[in-house]
C-alpha cells in the first residue's frame, strides 16, 4: 500500500529521473557515481538545498521570494566584516548572528506582504536591489579576502565529523528541521492551508498574512545561514556574490514539484529538485560540456518541469466547462 | 487576504477633479519637482546636449515598458525581456560577423524578439502555465543560449549604417531613439485607450472569466500581448546594440526589474486591470531624470538601484499606508 502510493508520487518520478541521469553519466564516467563523489556532489549542493527549503515554504503560501540570494550575500558580507573587525568573536556567535540577520531581512519582506498587502513579487524584486545596494554601502565596494578572515571562521564548513563535512551535516539537519516543522507542527499545517485555499484558511482561524510573514522569516533565516556558510566556504566576500542564484533556487523548487500556485510540495521533492540541478552542474565539466551551458539547461529544466507539474495538477477535480479552465 | 470592494458612488466626480487627483498628475508634479531640484543641484543639468544624452537612460527601457504595461494590465507578466535583448543582440552580432548589412540585422533583431515572445505566449496561453514561472525559466533559457554562443567573448564590428538607431540624430539634439519612443508611446496609447483591443485587455485583467463569456478570445489577446512584448524587446535590442556597438551575453542584465518598476511607478496595478500609457510615459521621465541627476552628482549606479528599489516598494506602499491611516 505504502509502496504503491510512493511509486505513484511525484517524488518517485523525480527520483527515477535523477537515477536515470546518474546512470546516463555513469555509462561513460563510472567514477562519477562512486559513493565518495556522490557525497561530494551532495556537499556542493548543500547551500542550494538549504535555500530551496526556505523558498519552498514561501511558495507553499502562494508567495515567492526573489531576494534570497541578495539576503545571502548581505548576511555573508556582514559576517565577514564582523569577523575582520572583531576576530575574537567565536564562530557560534557569528552563525547565530547570520541566522538572526537573515531572519530580520526576511521579516522585512514578510511585514510588507502581511501589513501592506503588496504583491510578494514586487516586494522581493525591490528588496533584492535594496539588499544588494546595501552590501555596496557596507563594504564600500571592496572585497573581503581569505587572508583577512580568521582560520576558525573559514574552517567550519570544511571540518569533518564521522568523515562527512560539516556543510553536509548542516544541510541534513536543516532538511530534518524543515520536515519536522512542515509535517508535525500547526505552523507547518498552516503553510499548506494558506496556499491550498486562503479563504478556507481564514474560516478555520488561520491568519493568512501572519503565516506568510513566518514563511518569509523562515526563508530569510535559512538564507542568512547559507550566507555565512557560502562566505566561509569560498573564503571571499564581495557585492555580487551569488548573483542570480535566486533563479536556481526557484528552478529547484519547480523541478521538485512545488506548485507555484501554492499548497503543494514536499521536503523530499525540494531536496531532489536541488540535487537534480546539483548533479547537472557537477556533471557538465566531467562530460566535457562548457559551464556556459548551465544557465540554458536550468532554464529549459524550469520550463519543462512547470509544464509537467501543471499537467499533473490539472487532472484533479471535474472540469465542468472545458474551455474555461485555461482562463483563470 | 482582503477581498477588494468596488463602490458605486452616488454622484460622479467632475472630470476635471478626477483628472487633477489622478496618479498621473501626482507623478507629473514629482517629475517637475525633480527637474527643478536637479537644475539647482548641478550646473551641468540645464544643457540641451546633456539632457538629450540623458534620454538614453530610459528610452530603450520605456519601449519595452509600454508593451509590458499592456501585459500587466491583462494580468500577466514577462520577466524574460532583458534576456530577449541578450538573445536578439547575440543573433544580430553573429549576423554582423558574416557581413550582413543594417537592414537584415534589424529584421533579425525584430524576428528573434517576435520568436521569443511567441515562445512565451505559447507556453502561457497554449499550455496554461503561470507566466511568472514560465518567464523566469525562459529568462535563464534565452540568456543561457547567449552564453552558449558567446561564452566569455563578445561580438563587435557592426556595419557603419547600423549605428544610426542608437547614435543618430534626426535634427539638432533630437535622437532617433526619442523619435521611436514618441511614436511608440502614441501607438501604444492609442492601442490601449482607443481601440476594442485595448478594452479587451482591461476586461481580461479585471475578470478573465467574465471576459471570456462576453466573447473575448482571452488566449489570443494574451498571446498577441506576449508577441508585442517580445517585439518591443527586439526593438530595444536593436537600439541598445547599435548604441553600444558590441554584444556580450551579460548585455541589459537586470533590465527587467527596471522595466517592471517603470510600469508599476506609472500607476499600472501589478494585479492587473488598471493603468494608463501616459502614466508609464511620465514614470519613464521620472526614472530618467532621477538617474541622470544622481549621476551628475557622482552617485554610484548601485546606490541608484537602492533608490529604484525603494521607489518600487514606496509607490505601492504609500497609497496603502495613506488609506490605512485615514481609515
Amino acid at each position: 500500500m505504502i509502496v504503491t502510493r510512493f511509486l505513484a508520487s511525484r517524488e518517485a518520478i523525480l527520483l527515477g529521473a535523477l537515477v536515470a541521469l546518474l546512470a546516463l553519466i555513469a555509462i561513460r564516467f563510472p567514477a562519477f557515481v562512486a559513493p565518495a563523489n556522490l557525497l561530494r556532489v551532495f556537499n556542493d549542493t548543500s547551500l542550494l538545498i538549504i535555500l530551496t527549503l526556505g523558498q519552498m515554504v514561501v511558495i507553499l503560501t502562494r508567495c515567492i521570494d526573489l531576494s534570497v540570494a541578495a539576503n545571502l550575500a548581505l548576511t555573508g558580507m556582514a559576517c565577514a566584516l564582523l569577523n575582520v573587525a572583531m576576530p575574537g568573536v567565536p564562530v557560534v556567535v557569528i552563525v547565530a548572528f547570520a541566522v538572526a540577520l537573515g531572519a530580520f531581512l526576511g521579516a522585512i519582506n514578510g511585514v510588507l506582504v502581511w501589513k501592506l498587502d503588496i504583491p510578494p513579487i514586487v516586494v522581493t524584486l525591490g528588496t533584492m536591489t535594496i539588499y544588494r545596494g546595501t552590501i555596496f554601502l557596507m563594504s564600500g565596494g571592496t572585497w573581503v579576502n581569505s587572508h583577512e578572515m580568521t582560520v576558525a571562521f573559514r574552517a567550519l564548513p570544511r571540518a569533518t565529523f564521522l568523515g562527512v563535512s560539516m556543510l553536509t551535516w548542516i544541510a541534513v539537519v536543516v532538511i530534518a528541521l524543515v520536515a519536522l516543522v512542515l509535517t508535525r507542527t500547526p505552523l507547518g499545517r498552516a503553510f499548506y492551508a494558506v496556499g491550498g485555499n486562503p479563504n478556507a484558511a481564514v474560516y478555520t482561524g488561520i491568519d493568512v498574512g501572519r503565516t506568510q510573514f513566518w514563511a518569509f522569516t523562515l526563508a530569510g533565516a535559512l538564507a542568512g545561514l547559507a550566507g555565512y556558510l557560502w562566505i566561509a566556504r569560498y573564503a571571499v566576500a564581495y557585492v555580487d556574490i551569488a548573483s542570480g542564484f535566486e533563479l536556481d533556487v526557484v528552478a529547484a523548487c519547480v523541478i521538485g514539484g512545488i506548485a507555484i500556485s501554492g499548497g503543494i510540495g514536499s521536503v523530499g521533492g525540494a531536496v531532489l529538485g536541488a540535487l537534480f540541478l546539483g548533479v547537472i552542474k557537477n556533471a557538465l565539466p566531467v562530460v566535457d560540456i562548457s559551464p556556459f551551458w548551465q544557465l540554458a539547461i536550468s532554464g529549459a529544466a524550469i520550463v519543462i518541469a512547470v509544464a509537467l507539474n501543471t499537467r499533473a495538477n490539472r487532472t484533479r477535480g471535474r472540469v465542468i466547462l472545458k474551455s474555461a479552465e485555461h482562463v483563470t | 487576504m482582503s477581498i477588494s470592494e468596488r463602490h458605486i458612488p452616488d454622484r460622479l466626480k467632475s472630470p476635471l477633479e478626477t483628472r487633477l487627483k489622478s496618479w498621473e498628475s501626482l507623478l507629473l508634479l514629482v517629475a517637475v519637482a525633480i527637474f527643478v531640484l536637479n537644475s539647482f543641484a548641478s550646473p551641468y543639468f540645464l544643457n540641451a546636449w546633456n539632457l538629450s544624452d540623458a534620454t538614453f537612460n530610459f528610452t530603450e527601457k520605456a519601449m519595452i515598458a509600454f508593451a509590458m504595461a499592456l501585459l500587466i494590465v491583462s494580468g500577466e507578466i514577462d520577466l524574460s525581456v532583458a534576456a530577449i535583448i541578450a538573445l536578439a543582440s547575440t543573433a544580430m552580432g553573429a549576423a554582423a560577423q558574416v557581413g550582413m548589412g543594417p537592414v537584415p540585422l534589424t529584421l533579425i533583431g525584430l524576428g528573434v524578439g517576435l520568436a521569443c515572445g511567441a515562445f512565451n505566449g505559447a507556453l502561457v496561453t497554449g499550455l496554461g502555465l503561470p507566466s511568472i514561472v514560465v518567464t523566469i525559466g525562459t529568462m535563464s533559457l534565452f540568456r543561457g543560449i547567449s552564453y552558449i554562443v558567446l561564452g566569455d567573448g563578445a561580438y563587435g564590428g557592426y556595419p557603419a549604417g547600423f549605428a544610426v538607431f542608437g547614435q543618430g540624430y534626426v535634427w539638432w539634439v533630437i535622437t532617433w531613439e526619442m523619435v521611436f519612443f514618441t511614436v511608440l508611446a502614441v501607438g501604444f496609447g492609442v492601442l490601449l485607450h482607443k481601440t476594442n483591443f485595448g478594452r479587451a485587455v482591461y476586461a481580461i485583467g479585471n475578470n478573465p472569466t467574465a471576459a471570456m463569456f462576453s466573447g473575448i478570445r482571452v488566449g489570443r489577446v494574451k498571446f498577441i500581448l506576449f508577441l508585442l512584448t517580445g517585439l518591443m524587446s527586439g526593438v530595444a535590442a536593436i537600439c541598445l546594440t547599435s548604441r553600444l556597438g558590441s554584444t556580450r551575453p551579460s548585455i541589459a542584465f537586470g533590465m527587467e526589474l527596471e522595466v517592471v518598476t517603470m510600469v508599476v511607478l506609472g500607476g499600472v496595478s501589478i494585479l492587473g486591470g488598471s493603468g494608463t500609457i501616459p502614466g508609464v510615459v511620465i514614470a519613464a521621465f521620472v526614472m530618467g531624470l532621477v538617474t541622470f541627476g544622481l549621476g551628475l552628482l557622482n552617485v554610484p549606479g548601485i546606490v541608484m538601484s537602492i533608490l529604484i528599489g525603494c521607489l518600487l516598494i514606496g509607490v505601492i506602499a504609500l497609497p496603502r499606508l495613506w488609506s490605512k491611516w485615514r481609515a
